[in-house]
């Protein structure tokens, strides 16, 4: 049960793994994503990406600012121009 | 013939060139090895909006309601070329290759009855365009106060051309750039910028996808996002093709000094030789008639 997660800039590859499940501030509203979510695209508000590694575990939080944000069958992708921390 | 000392102050002033030529090719080395691993890390991100692009162009195109900066402005009149040159010289051919494509095209617009505006990025590109065509070159972006022009060079740009496209300035935009290939060669190249091409669709994906907010506002987002990284793509491949037309060039200069120094030690010795001769001979000429 795991969710392939891609954080994605200009610059660089950021994250390429897999979590339980990611938070996703969403232009309308925050959605999380977990594994099997069905295909989904949305523009997202600048804010912190949310990541859980495991069920239950604390989440790690990632700043982006304009960013965009794919989830189809191989998993999510997050694409963002500024990335903090 | 040239005296001993001239001779030997044109080895000495080969020989510090061949110094310089030969530290600015090991730079353009290591600066080479930076520029390529910087585009190999830009390109998962253009692949991916690319791939987003085309599944949502391919939805949205040939509707009314399309984005401006997809659909076109109805006319193609005026042409906007934008032409990314270097700040430096001491690339070979680098920069002049890049002009000659530009000016090619403009003079191919020209023939068609079109309009002709110049954007300029970086130093190198100016004095030969404003030679070819005084009256057309519009505005120029400076990047000489950054050492190498990364993803804000590309944001500014990109604000910049959309500004100039919503405003009406233009209808068509080129871009001018070097892609590429190996050290030993660049591609000068031409890219439509705006409107914004199609990306051809890889994969028809025909799931259900859902959009939030929808599809044209997303794609109103995304379209000035992808022609920034569009520029993006281009500076950075500038930037390794500037490195290896450096390193090229440099790697020519320092051979050819090398056989200059050669010929010029040989030339020198034999004059050192004849010298020695002569007054040997002139020795040899006062001891007999004694």
């Amino acid at each position: 049960m795991a969710l392939h997660f891609e954080l994605v800039t200009p610059a660089r590859l950021v994250r390429s793994e897999d979590v339980h499940m990611v938070v996703v501030p969403g232009a309308e509203g925050e959605f999380g994503v977990l594994e099997g979510h069905a295909p989904f695209m949305s523009t997202i508000r600048d804010g912190a990406v949310k990541i859980y590694r495991t069920a239950g575990s604390e989440f790690e939080s990632i700043d982006v600012r304009g960013g965009f944000a794919e989830v189809s069958a191989s998993g999510l992708t997050v694409l963002a121009e500024h990335v903090e921390g | 013939m040239a005296s001993l000392k001239e001779l030997k102050g044109r080895i000495n002033s080969v020989k510090s060139t061949q110094k310089i030529t030969k530290a600015k090719q090991m730079v353009a080395a290591a600066k080479l090895r930076k520029a390529q691993a910087a585009a190999e890390a830009a390109r998962p991100y253009g692949e991916r909006l690319a791939a987003v692009m085309a599944s949502l162009a391919a939805k949205v195109a040939g509707q009314d309601n399309a984005p401006k900066l997809l659909r076109g402005s109805g006319a193609a009149q005026r042409h906007l070329l934008v032409v990314a040159n270097s700040d430096k010289g001491l690339a070979g051919a680098f920069n002049s290759n890049i002009v000659r494509a530009a000016l090619a095209k403009a003079a191919e617009l020209k023939a068609d009855g079109k309009d002709v505006e110049f954007y300029l990025i970086g130093r190198k590109g100016r004095a030969p365009i404003r030679r070819a065509y005084p009256d057309n070159v519009g505005r120029m972006f400076d990047t000489t106060e950054v050492r190498e022009p990364g993803y804000a060079e590309a944001e500014a740009i990109a604000a910049e051309l959309v500004e100039m496209y919503e405003a009406g300035k233009f209808d068509v935009a080129h871009l001018f750039f070097s892609r590429f290939k190996s050290a030993l060669t660049q591609e000068p190249t031409r890219l439509q910028i705006i409107p914004v091409p199609t990306p051809e669709t890889a994969e028809a994906s025909d799931a259900a996808v859902e959009y939030e907010p929808d599809e044209e506002e997303i794609l109103a987002e995304l379209l000035p996002r992808y022609l920034k990284t569009q520029l993006f793509g281009a500076l950075l491949e500038n930037q390794a093709s500037e490195q290896g037309a450096s390193m090229t060039a440099m790697d020519n200069a320092t051979r050819n000094a090398g056989e200059l120094i050669n010929k010029l030690t040989i030339q020198y010795n034999r004059s050192r030789q004849a010298a020695i001769t002569t007054e040997l001979i002139e020795i040899i000429a006062g001891a007999e008639a004694l």
